[in-house]
């Protein structure tokens, strides 16, 4: 009877646990075994060489492409993680204050997160590109009597990869304002009384009550930044296309064209393993970070109910 | 309070709004510029860049859709999209709720499987989903695609509904044990209407997710009449580059029902995002 009731339940999880173990489980290993082996793909597996550590070598010394990929992709997150967030908990901060139009602005700030990166990306292309004098950036600086400041912004490599980060923090900081503003509304509103009544001014609460308190939730926004950030590369496509391919490329679109274009299984396989080591090890050092700012935040609450 | 308090607020609040306002318009302005180029012509598009053409020009959509053969794409996407969508919220609320409820040995083991499968990122695992399902002839399949982006969606929805399953009062399961009612009719007739709200969180991010996918649309599909909108947008924009207005036409109707979809479900992304911060 008690085995018949175990065998009932995984009935439940069966569906859910095949789909997992041939669409993540398997290629998860498979992953791992190709990045051994030189393959390109089309012959048989057995008949792929086994290079040992070979491809990660090949990584590590010579593959320049490789390392600028992670360059570009580190700039881009730099620009997410300074001006995107900034912008998103500035937004949230004003958006938390008794003021109208609340779920307007709520409304529209995350239109940009539910749209596609391939549209984000055509759209923004036809905006800022300079084909056929589109450009609707350089008219609006024209107009604005700046004309010094007219730019092809994409086609030129100094700023096509500032531009992409620019679209890609457009594209995302909807995300970090909803998470920041339901973070700020579970501060307790008698923290703020607290404060006004002992003379602190808008700064000092903002400084001793608000950032200390969010520190978690700033903390988890910074590590989905890094993590959404340097596997981002589909708006990188709808933006830029195949040109400029070394200025504006990132490590998941070298693993996609060393897959595609090079035929190099294995050495894919081993490039996104690099990728994933490297964002398992920033998840880890962010999730110590966070057990501290947790540590630190809990102190703080005792102080206002003394 | 005094007249220069009340000034003084009245002085802030104003910047504010005019700080929210500017970043409101960089929001809306590129979709307006889409859908009003969508209605201008190849000559007009560049010359009058106003947000409401002269002109209404509807036969780019009518291309589009005909010459375009985005009639079908958009047909494909809807289809992947409710496909997969059902698939996500059968089987992982089967799962969360035997996760929740039901007794069986490794039941801890394997959801902690599936939580370290939501965190760990593998960058890479498209190259083998490649060969998998080329093996399998799964590739170039509808089947092959919906069966991978259910397996997307699995985890974080099987998260979001154990949960809520976990807070869900034992009562009313037990009355309807106690009628007689089978473990699966509980989980079909108890659980599953209980749980509407949260499975609207689950039914509107995933449908997001499977709308928007485009890489592995890319890796698996070589037939251009199985494909959804977002790979025949990059394939529409290598055949006719320089038609802006066709492509602008292209890219409203793509983006356009995710935007209707959002504005009546806004208030569960709030929630999901709120509750959860665990998608994206």
């Amino acid at each position: 009877m008690k085995i018949r009731s175990a065998l009932e339940n995984y009935g439940f999880i069966l569906p859910a646990l095949s789909i997992f173990a041939v669409f993540y489980i398997i290629p998860f290993f498979f992953v791992l075994r190709l990045s051994f082996f030189d393959w390109d793909g089309i012959g048989r597996l057995s008949s792929a060489t086994f290079v040992g550590l070979g491809n990660f070598k090949e990584i590590l010394l010579q593959d320049p492409n490789w390392w600028q990929a992670m360059r570009n992709a580190g700039w881009i997150t730099f620009i997410a993680l300074t001006f995107q967030n900034i912008l998103a908990f500035m937004l949230a901060v004003a958006c938390d204050r008794e003021i109208r139009m609340k779920n307007f602005y709520r409304l529209i700030f995350f239109i940009p997160p539910i749209l596609s990166e391939i549209v984000v990306g055509m759209v923004w292309r036809f905006i800022i590109n300079d084909v056929d004098g589109a450009n609707i950036i350089n008219r609006f600086l024209a107009q604005a009597g700046l004309a010094q400041f007219i730019h092809n912004w994409l086609a030129d490599p100094k700023t096509a990869l500032t531009t992409v980060a620019i679209v890609h923090s457009w594209k995302g900081f909807g995300w970090g304002f909803l998470i920041f503003l339901a973070g700020l509304q579970t501060i307790p509103r008698e923290f703020y009384e607290a404060a006004r009544v002992d003379g602190a001014n808008a700064w000092q609460t903002f400084r001793k009550i608000t950032v200390p308190l969010l520190m978690p939730v700033i903390i988890l926004v910074a590590i989905l930044t890094i993590l959404g950030t340097m596997q981002a590369f589909v708006l990188i496509l709808g933006l830029v296309g195949g040109e400029l391919a070394g200025h504006t490329s990132v490590p998941v679109l070298r693993i996609l064209d060393v897959m595609r274009d090079s035929s190099r299984f294995g050495y894919s396989c081993a490039l996104g393993i690099n990728l994933g080591v490297i964002l398992v090890i920033i998840s880890f050092i962010q999730y110590a970070f966070s057990n501290r700012a947790r540590a630190l935040t809990q102190d703080y609450e005792h102080i206002p109910s003394e | 309070m005094s007249i220069y308090h009340q000034s003084k607020k009245a002085v802030v609040n104003t910047l504010i709004h005019l700080f929210l306002l500017a970043v409101a318009v960089t929001c809306i302005y590129p979709l307006l510029w889409m859908v009003a180029s969508s209605f201008k012509t190849q000559g007009t598009i560049f010359s009058d860049i106003s947000l409401i053409p002269r002109q209404f020009h509807f036969e780019n959509y009518y291309l589009a859709l005909t010459k375009g053969d985005f009639g079908r794409y958009f047909l494909n996407s809807v289809f992947y999209t409710v496909s997969a969508v059902l698939g996500i919220v059968f089987i992982s609320s089967l799962a969360a709720y035997a996760f929740s409820r039901l007794r069986f040995p490794g039941r801890n083991i394997i959801f902690a499987v599936f939580i370290a499968a939501m965190m760990i990122p593998i960058p890479g695992s498209f190259v083998s989903l490649f060969v998998l399902l080329n093996k399998l002839h799964l590739r170039n399949t509808s089947l092959g695609y919906i069966l991978c982006m259910i397996n997307v969606g699995l985890a974080t929805s099987i998260f979001l509904l154990k949960t809520f399953f976990d807070k869900m009062p034992r009562e009313l399961e037990d009355a309807a044990r106690i009628d007689g009612c089978s473990k699966l009719g509980i989980w079909w007739n108890v659980a599953l209407p209980l749980s509407r709200p949260v499975l609207a969180v689950v039914v509107i991010f995933n449908a997001l997710n499977v709308w928007n996918e485009y890489v592995l649309a890319l890796i698996i599909f070589d037939s251009k009449h199985l494909m959804p909108l977002q790979r025949a947008l990059m394939l529409f924009r290598g055949e006719f580059l320089t038609n802006y207005p066709l492509l602008m036409a292209g890219l409203t109707i793509t983006a356009l029902p995710i935007i209707v979809l959002y504005l009546f479900m806004q208030r569960y992304i709030v929630k999901g995002v709120a509750s959860a911060g665990v998608f994206g």
